[in-house]
């Protein structure tokens, strides 16, 4: 069960690429690829760090499947 | 722009490059040495210990990688190519073991169990390049 998440949209509305986001995060391209498609979810620490960024909370980026 | 290698994937290839330079040296100069009769029975000793070391070296700098990546989503790469490796040499190894003590084929030399390993990484880079469209970085 893969976590829902709007990475992709919160990136997009700043008009962030990916690599953008990644130097932001201090993580490698692929990650954010990773889990904005999907593929990987982030570790607590990470998905912190990605709200922080965002300046939300990690509820309003993550949701869990079971809810859609 | 970031650089397109971590710090820990940089400082794994230069030790990768270390231990190939002094393998593929060691083999050479080592075989040379043996075919002209060159060695005694410590120095070849010395040149085989040497050689291990080199393929233990190997482990030694993947080891280094997964502690040193701080890149979570790559380190898993890392972790789970390495286990795929494991498993596909163990179970080969497991395998060829009843066969031989069976004796359906013959012994073989451990020396191949780490080859069988290095062979699984790359099962392990395509199981990772299908599942999650990276390769990792021991491809």
């Amino acid at each position: 069960m893969r976590v829902n998440n709007r990475l992709k949209v919160l990136r997009a509305e700043r008009d962030w690429s990916q690599q953008d986001l990644a130097d932001r995060l201090a993580v490698s391209r692929q990650s954010v690829n990773a889990i904005e498609t999907g593929k990987y979810d982030p570790s607590l620490p990470l998905a912190f760090r990605i709200a922080e960024l965002f300046d939300l909370s990690i509820e309003a980026i993550f949701s869990s499947p079971s809810k859609d | 722009m970031a650089r397109s290698k971590s710090v820990a994937q940089r400082a794994y290839l230069r030790r990768m490059m270390v231990v190939m330079v002094v393998y593929v040296l060691v083999i050479i100069g080592g075989s040379f040495a043996k075919n002209e009769g060159l060695l005694n029975d410590a120095a070849t000793i010395l040149v085989a210990i040497v050689s291990g070391l080199c393929v233990a070296g190997v482990f030694w700098a993947i080891g280094r990688l997964i502690v040193e990546e701080e890149d979570e989503y790559l380190r898993m790469l890392v972790v789970r190519q390495s286990l795929i490796a494991t498993g596909f040499a163990l179970s080969i190894a497991s395998i060829h073991g009843f066969l031989a003590i069976f004796e359906v084929l013959p012994k073989t030399d451990l020396f191949w169990v780490p080859m069988l390993w290095f062979a699984g990484l790359a099962i392990g880079a395509a199981s990772n390049r299908l599942k999650f469209g990276s390769w990792g970085q021991c491809a």
